[in-house]
């Protein structure tokens, strides 16, 4: 081939000087023309400050303040331009020992000797005034302004979680995060940190030897300005919330309460609780070391990962199978006596039909039941109904995460066919082998904000949506999508109404009705009590409810842990709760005081 | 034919010598950019700088493999590794580490390889392969079509992972082809509506277009030298600005000031038009037609981003480009590494003396803002000589390329020059704010197995081809 286009190399290098020279003008100006980017690196040197955004504050659903943030000041250092001081004085200034001055230079160092490093966090106001004054004797030190987190009441510390430092995992992964930056740890702090941190901005200051800044660097042409966290308005109830956690002084346990027709988590109790005071600022790490010792697990939010079996509170759904599945009408009556083969049960009277089955919470009905959905003749296999079964119990979101803003709630567990087969051996179990789930115990297991949502979905007669604990991310912004999608669940709502009537006369029926204690004058509440195996020692009492009857505005479920039946405790809390939410204060005295004076702590 | 040639001494000398003195000035300087009291062993492999050096050692290692390979297998294999480095481009997309966001890297033990650096020598031998082992002509459609394919494939497949930048390096490859003959409308055009695209977001667009015409009186000019021609060409332009200029003022009052000066060249075309069709000046058409190209460009980027993307939309695409600051981002980034390099001055604070770059402002500062440490301490005289140097290769290896016997030969050493070009404005130019941040390496200086061991390659392959110009004539 003729080498045609040969000229064209000229345009080519012609082309390639040309770019170079322009980026050997463009580094001629900003290298020797325009001073503005010079300074004497021996004199001054630049000081980069961080600017660091306030936090985003948290609202209650009435728009009651429930975390703000409180001054504090870092004190940084630069071990490249320190110099030798007196040691000494500085230590008494700041009120340090030797040893921790050493100890911080040498780590400071270790880190880089040109970039900052905290050398005492959180310093006081006082503290910082008085250090101020004496700052021009030790160059390199600086106040770096910070801000804490503090809480209008000392309650929600699990749900709303904690600030701390980064670690370096979280550094490595995220290039926004530095040294020293705070982070939400759990709760709505870590949910919605994206949210709540806001920006940082930086400022760039000449600072000369004595470590006095003298001004802003370029007029500020190189500085960026912090932006402010966006605030976060929850769907608690501040007010409901302290009660909550009130009543459960001195026990231990959860009360989880929604607004069934949006799925906002109205309040969210794990105790024993913890002041979240404690987890501010220098006093964090100690106090946090004491509660992750503390046999009490303190930490712990047994709301959102205990996982317990459900106890008798689960009959609703067994009977909501059955009467979708065919295998019982509503008239549908059973006889007991005081049990059902190996199952035992209170007495009561008998026969009874399903809405008296529920009120009487009689465990040889709902092993009838349990067993006529697994032995369904529509089926080919015990193992096929109870896969459909299964199905059911998905719907109501047990077994699998509920797709919350919470960060660490646990799916709990139902057993799937598979885990029999694998127990007892492929169809080697029937009805029978399994009928301790007929009335919510056995190898099954739900979480107390699991069955918060069961109840939720009882009260809307069939649907739920995905509990969470954010109304709205700044004033206008609304929650995620998935909080407005509505989980349907395949039940009538017919089969809904007579659950309902079953739950209703539990709390508000004559005698053999098991949950009277949760009865509220004037309102119509809807529950069922519970009692949860405790192979460890004294079972826990469960109880779920939902009130007003029609248009239902409060679903809730508490755990008493070690308190015996559902109605003995765990009724009388979860009724007083309703009627604080609902009314704004509790007529019920008597019953208040005895919670407030129970002790329960042991386990 | 075969002569008898010792590639050892037929070898380009200058080429190697430039090599060696930027890959050991990138040494250094990747010494001084992570330069820490604490670790003062510029051999400490817990360092980037001592491990930069082990990256050296095998660059050298793998130069001299490249030249102990017959130069026919860079030739006869050239659609072999090719294919083979598209194989590596897709599986990476599978299997690959996720390293800030893209999948580029296949971790082998401690060590990361990234294919994407490899394909840039693939793709210049195919396209070489293909342009040079038998007669094309790039003015026909179906060959520019082949030939685009050929770099585009391995350009779509990178952006897929997704890495911008490199994806960039692969469109200066039709630098390649203007030199083989693609139609220079192509080339212009495209070079003119990257430029103007980033002008007109940068630039006030009135400005923009008053500049545009200005320049296409002057070409007008130079192309023909008549001084009466020009003058009344921009008076037809400027009285035809008024007219409609107080149309606008009296009755539509609607039109913005951008869109009056559109008006009024798209109106004066007619004037210009009968003048051509009478002159037959065909040359004059063209600078026409390209002002009146560019200027409805700008305005459609101008409308496009003002009135069809909402405004945080349009902020994303600005602080994408690199235009726009994100306190913590990019923005941030250049700010940093305009205050280091400008800090130099004009003979710099000295090796090692760098406050700025210490500061760990500047993230990639070893990487690819290295030369934020050389503007910073060696100052402008320090960016002449890296500039100079880089200049004096990208000249050598085109008077290389045009000695070369063979097509194939001279094809792959402008790829060659053009994939280092590219990589050097882009990274130069960012660290100094004329281009947006696009995060490509400096070619030898920058910290990095792959891209060092890339380039090397890249450039060996040529100096082979070279050394054995006279031996074979394929």
């Amino acid at each position: 081939m003729k080498n045609t286009f040969v000229n064209r190399k000229y345009i080519i290098m012609a082309i390639i000087i040309l770019v170079s020279l322009v980026l050997l003008t463009r580094l001629f100006f900003i290298q020797v023309i325009d001073k503005s980017y010079r300074f004497s690196a021996e004199n001054n040197v630049l000081r980069a400050v961080t600017q660091y955004p306030a936090r985003g504050l948290i609202y209650d659903r009435n728009g009651k303040l429930m975390v703000y943030n409180q001054a504090a000041y870092d004190l940084m250092v630069i071990p490249a331009q320190t110099t030798s001081l007196d040691t000494a004085s500085f230590c008494e200034l700041l009120n340090i020992t030797r040893d921790y001055f050493r100890e911080r230079i040498k780590s400071a160092r270790q880190y880089s000797r040109r970039a900052p490093s905290i050398f005492l966090r959180q310093i006081s106001a006082e503290t910082y005034a008085r250090f101020q004054e004496k700052m021009f004797l030790y160059p390199g030190f600086y106040v770096q302004p910070r801000t804490l987190r503090k809480y209008s009441k000392p309650v929600g510390a699990h749900l709303l979680g904690y600030v701390s430092e980064v670690d370096e995992a979280v550094i490595k992964n995220d290039p926004y995060y530095k040294m020293g930056d705070y982070i939400g740890k759990s709760g709505i702090e870590e949910a919605y940190e994206k949210e709540l941190r806001g920006k940082k901005g930086v400022k760039i200051f000449l600072v000369d030897v004595h470590s006095r800044i003298k001004g802003s660097y370029a007029n500020g042409r190189f500085d960026t300005a912090a932006i402010q966290g966006t605030d976060i308005i929850t769907g608690i109830d501040l007010e409901l919330q302290e009660y909550g956690e009130r009543l459960m002084q001195n026990k231990t346990g959860s009360i989880v309460a929604i607004e069934p027709s949006t799925g906002e988590v109205l309040a969210l109790v794990s105790a024993p609780a913890y002041n979240p005071e404690l987890l501010v600022g220098r006093i964090r790490s100690e106090n946090y070391a004491k509660l992750q010792s503390d046999t009490t697990l303190p930490l712990f939010n047994r709301a959102l990962m205990a996982s317990y079996p459900p106890g008798s509170t689960f009959k609703p759904i067994n009977g909501l199978i059955a009467l979708q599945e065919n295998v019982i009408v509503p008239s549908t009556t059973f006889g007991c006596n005081n049990g059902y083969l190996f199952v035992g049960c209170h007495s009561h009277s008998s026969p009874l039909s399903l809405k008296y089955g529920i009120s009487n919470s009689c465990n040889a009905y709902f092993c009838q039941v349990f067993r006529r959905i697994l032995e369904n003749s529509q089926y080919s296999s015990v193992a096929d109904a109870f896969n459909k079964w299964r199905e059911y119990l998905t719907e109501f979101g047990f077994g699998t995460k509920l797709g919350t803003d919470f960060v660490n709630d646990l799916p709990g567990f139902i057993p799937t066919s598979g885990y029999y087969d694998k127990y007892y051996g492929q169809n080697r179990w029937k009805a029978l082998t399994i009928i301790s789930l007929a009335i919510g115990q056995g190898e099954i297991g739900t979480t107390p904000l699991q069955m918060a949502n069961m109840t939720a979905a009882i009260a809307n007669r069939g649907y739920y949506y995905s509990p969470h604990v954010v109304k709205s991310i700044g004033s206008t912004g609304a929650p995620a999508e998935r909080f407005t999608v509505k989980h349907v669940i395949n039940i009538d709502s017919l089969n809904f109404e007579q659950i309902i009537e079953g739950m209703a006369e539990a709390v508000n029926g004559g005698a053999g009705s098991t949950a009277r204690s949760a009865a509220i004058k004037d309102i119509i509440v809807c529950g069922k009590t519970g009692t949860a195996q405790n192979p460890h020692g004294k079972d826990h009492s469960v109880f779920v409810a939902f009130a007003p009857k029609d248009d239902p505005k409060i679903a809730i479920a508490v755990y008493v842990e070690n308190a015996g039946f559902g109605a003995t405790y765990a009724a009388p809390v979860a009724s007083l709760m309703i009627e604080k939410y609902l009314k704004g204060t509790v007529t019920n005295k008597y019953q208040e005081q005895r919670i407030l004076e129970l002790k329960l702590e042991a386990r | 034919m075969k002569r008898n040639v010792n590639i050892w001494t037929d070898i380009d000398k200058i080429s190697i010598l430039i090599y060696l003195l930027m890959i050991f000035a990138g040494w250094f300087n990747i010494y001084a950019a992570v330069y820490d009291e604490e670790h003062t062993r510029i051999f400490d492999i817990s360092q980037r700088y001592g491990k930069q050096f082990i990256w050296i050692v095998a660059a050298i290692v793998i130069a001299i493999l490249v030249m102990i390979i017959d130069s026919r297998f860079y030739y006869f294999f050239a659609y072999p590794i090719y294919g083979g480095t598209l194989l590596m481009l897709i599986l990476v997309l599978f299997l690959g580490t996720e390293i800030n966001g893209a999948k580029s890297w296949f971790e082998i033990g401690s060590l990361n390889l990234q294919p994407s650096e490899f394909s840039k020598v693939a793709t210049a031998l195919a396209l070489s392969f293909y342009l040079g082992s038998r007669k094309r002509d790039l003015t026909s459609l179906t060959t520019f079509l082949i030939a685009t394919g050929i770099i585009m494939f391995p350009a779509l497949l990178i952006a897929a992972q997704p890495d911008l930048g490199t994806t960039v390096v692969f469109l200066s490859l039709f630098l390649v082809m203007f030199r083989e003959g693609m139609s220079p409308y192509v080339f212009t055009t495209g070079v003119l509506l990257i430029l103007l695209f980033f002008l007109s977001l940068l630039v006030n667009n009135t400005i923009l277009s008053v500049s545009l015409i200005l320049i296409a009186t002057m070409v007008t000019w130079l192309m023909t030298r008549k001084t009466r021609l020009a003058v009344t060409g921009l008076g037809i332009i400027v009285a035809a600005g008024i007219v409609i200029y107080l149309i606008n003022y009296f009755l539509i009052k609607e039109m913005s000031l951008n869109f009056i000066i559109l008006v009024a060249v798209l109106v004066s075309g007619i004037a210009y038009g009968i003048y051509f069709f009478y002159r037959k000046a065909a040359g004059l058409i063209i600078i026409y037609l390209f002002l009146a190209g560019s200027l409805i460009f700008v305005n459609l980027v101008g409308f496009s981003m003002n009135t069809l993307l909402k405004p945080h939309q349009k902020e994303r695409v600005e602080i994408l480009l690199g235009f726009k600051s994100d306190p913590q981002g990019t923005g941030y980034n250049v700010n940093q590494s305009m205050i280091s390099i400008g800090s130099g001055g004009f003979s710099g604070k000295g090796y090692l003396q760098g406050t700025q770059t210490k500061f760990k402002f500047v993230p990639a500062q070893s990487t690819d803002f290295i030369f934020c440490t050389i503007g910073e301490e060696w100052g402008f005289l320090g960016s002449l000589v890296v500039i100079g140097l880089y200049l004096g290769l990208l000249l050598r290896l085109i008077f290389l390329a045009e000695r070369q016997r063979s097509d194939f030969s001279r094809i792959y050493g402008y790829g060659v020059v053009a994939v280092l070009f590219i990589h050097i404005v882009i990274n130069i130019g960012m660290t100094i704010g004329l281009v947006p941040v696009i995060g490509i390496p400096l070619p030898f200086l920058s910290y990095g197995g792959s891209s060092l061991w890339g380039f090397t390659i890249l450039l060996f392959i040529f100096l082979r081809l070279d050394a054995s110009r006279t031996e074979y004539l394929i």
